[in-house]
């Protein structure tokens, strides 16, 4: 068992840091990428204390939509290819629904910012 | 150095150039390089562009139209009285700088976020849908014996590239296949009329002044197609920049941009539009994806490569947005 503090803390105080303290020192292209930098620790933060649930919930609803089991890649492979050949689409009960919690699931982790995000949020 | 090649490039047909000054590299990946320079002349100093290959980089990669294409587009397009920069100068192997050409540089705004939302574009912003929808207009009508050899698309040839891209990558994307699944079962075929298509027209290649559009830049995509995908490709919502109601680069409606380019003589099809509109969001997802493999594999090793290949997702929402929306 590692100690603490865990990488969520650590994550977030270097990226605390870098943006309180470097951010209004450096100038120039430099500055930009520190930006893109900071929302890169911003983004692992939120993925190590979302995924494991998210994943959880992917997977269960994938079981549940194909009836089988499986990794979530080679879950997610077998609805790729049945999406591909028609089998199953829009129509087929529980899809959309899949598709679109999965995908917020993403944005949550990814983009929580995006305006097409924030918008289907304020609907669920 | 590069001043030095360049002042002698520029000595050889700019009358009076004694040199040249401040040149900078504002971008560059591997195989190509736009500089920004000064050419020093006694009336006053010119502002320049060089967008070039430097030597060893001849040839363009598979869907580029090649610097010399676009040297030529980019003046063709001037020539139309198009908001276009005036090409001085296409290099010669006696230039030593490589492949590419020499411009004239315009000044203004090429970042989204500041023509969205920077006081100095107020005036331009309510204006810009509809004189985009003009300089899209004129851009299909350029006159069809002076363009260079392109490579010719249609939406099933697209359709096909894009399935094969997204397939080499080997992760498995549901929303991306529900893409091609809509976009096969709705591919009009070839279209009708095929004209010159700009391939790449959004923010960041449009230059914005607080009167409107000064320029339209990279034409490293440029080929023969339905003129619709340029209509379309500015509507992704990608290019909206937090703006989502305004489906035209965060400033405008469709209606204004139809209404400039039917203006200009040319017809609109609005669902071949939404068509390209959804082709273009797959598109710029594929693309990010493709970012995030050059990131993992090649030496351009950059956190804003790897970042953008994060932003894929954000194209799978849009995508649910247009084929599966929920309720109001």
């Amino acid at each position: 068992m590692q100690d603490e503090p865990t990488p969520i803390e650590l994550i977030k105080a270097v990226a605390d840091f870098l943006r309180n303290e470097i951010t209004p020192v450096i100038k120039g292209h430099n500055a930009f990428k520190l930006r893109v930098g900071i929302n890169a620790l911003d983004l692992v933060t939120r993925q190590l204390a979302l995924e494991q649930g998210n994943d959880a919930a992917e997977a269960a609803r994938l079981k549940q939509l194909l009836g089988a089991g499986g990794s979530l890649m080679e879950l997610n492979r077998v609805l790729s290819d049945k999406i591909a050949t028609g089998e199953l689409d829009l129509q087929t009960p529980g899809l959309a629904e899949h598709l679109w919690q999965t995908t917020m699931d993403k944005l949550a982790v990814d983009q929580p910012n995006y305006g097409s995000y924030k918008r289907e949020l304020g609907r669920s | 150095m590069i001043e030095q090649q360049l002042g002698r490039c520029v000595a050889s047909w700019y009358r009076g150039a004694t040199g040249v000054t401040g040149a900078a590299k504002l971008s560059g990946g591997a195989s190509q390089e736009t500089w920004t320079f000064d050419i020093v002349h006694p009336d006053g100093n010119v502002g320049a562009i060089l967008r070039r290959a430097p030597p060893g980089f001849g040839a363009s990669p598979g869907r580029a139209a090649g610097l010399d294409a676009e040297a030529v587009l980019m003046q063709l397009a001037h020539d139309a009285g198009l908001p276009s920069p005036h090409v001085m100068h296409v290099l010669k192997p006696e230039d030593e700088l490589g492949r590419g050409f020499i411009m004239q540089r315009i000044e203004g705004e090429t970042i989204a976020r500041k023509i969205l939302r920077d006081e100095q574009f107020a005036r331009a912003r309510p204006i810009l849908a509809r004189q985009l929808g003009g300089v899209i207009a004129g851009i299909h009508g350029l006159p069809a014996s002076k363009l260079p050899k392109l490579r010719e698309m249609t939406a099933t040839k697209e359709i096909a590239d894009l399935e094969r891209e997204y397939r080499g990558f080997g992760w498995p994307r549901p929303v991306f296949e529900l893409a091609l699944r809509w976009l096969r079962e709705r591919d009009p075929g070839p279209s009708k009329e095929v004209t010159l298509v700009h391939g790449d027209f959004r923010h960041g290649n449009l230059i914005i002044g607080p009167d409107g559009v000064r320029a339209v830049l990279d034409w490293e995509l440029a080929h023969f197609g339905d003129p619709m995908e340029d209509l379309g490709w500015i509507c992704v919502n990608s290019w909206r920049f937090g703006e989502i109601d305004k489906p035209v680069g965060g400033f405008g409606t469709r209606e204004e941009m139809f209404a400039g380019y039917v203006e200009a003589g040319r017809k609109v099809d609005p669902d071949r539009v939404m068509f390209w509109e959804v082709m273009g969001t797959l598109r710029w997802g594929i693309m990010c994806c493709g970012m995030m493999q050059r990131f993992r594999s090649g030496p351009d090793h950059s956190m804003e490569r790897a970042m953008i290949g994060r932003r894929s997702s954000e194209t799978e929402i849009d995508l649910l947005r247009l084929l599966a929306p929920r309720g109001k």
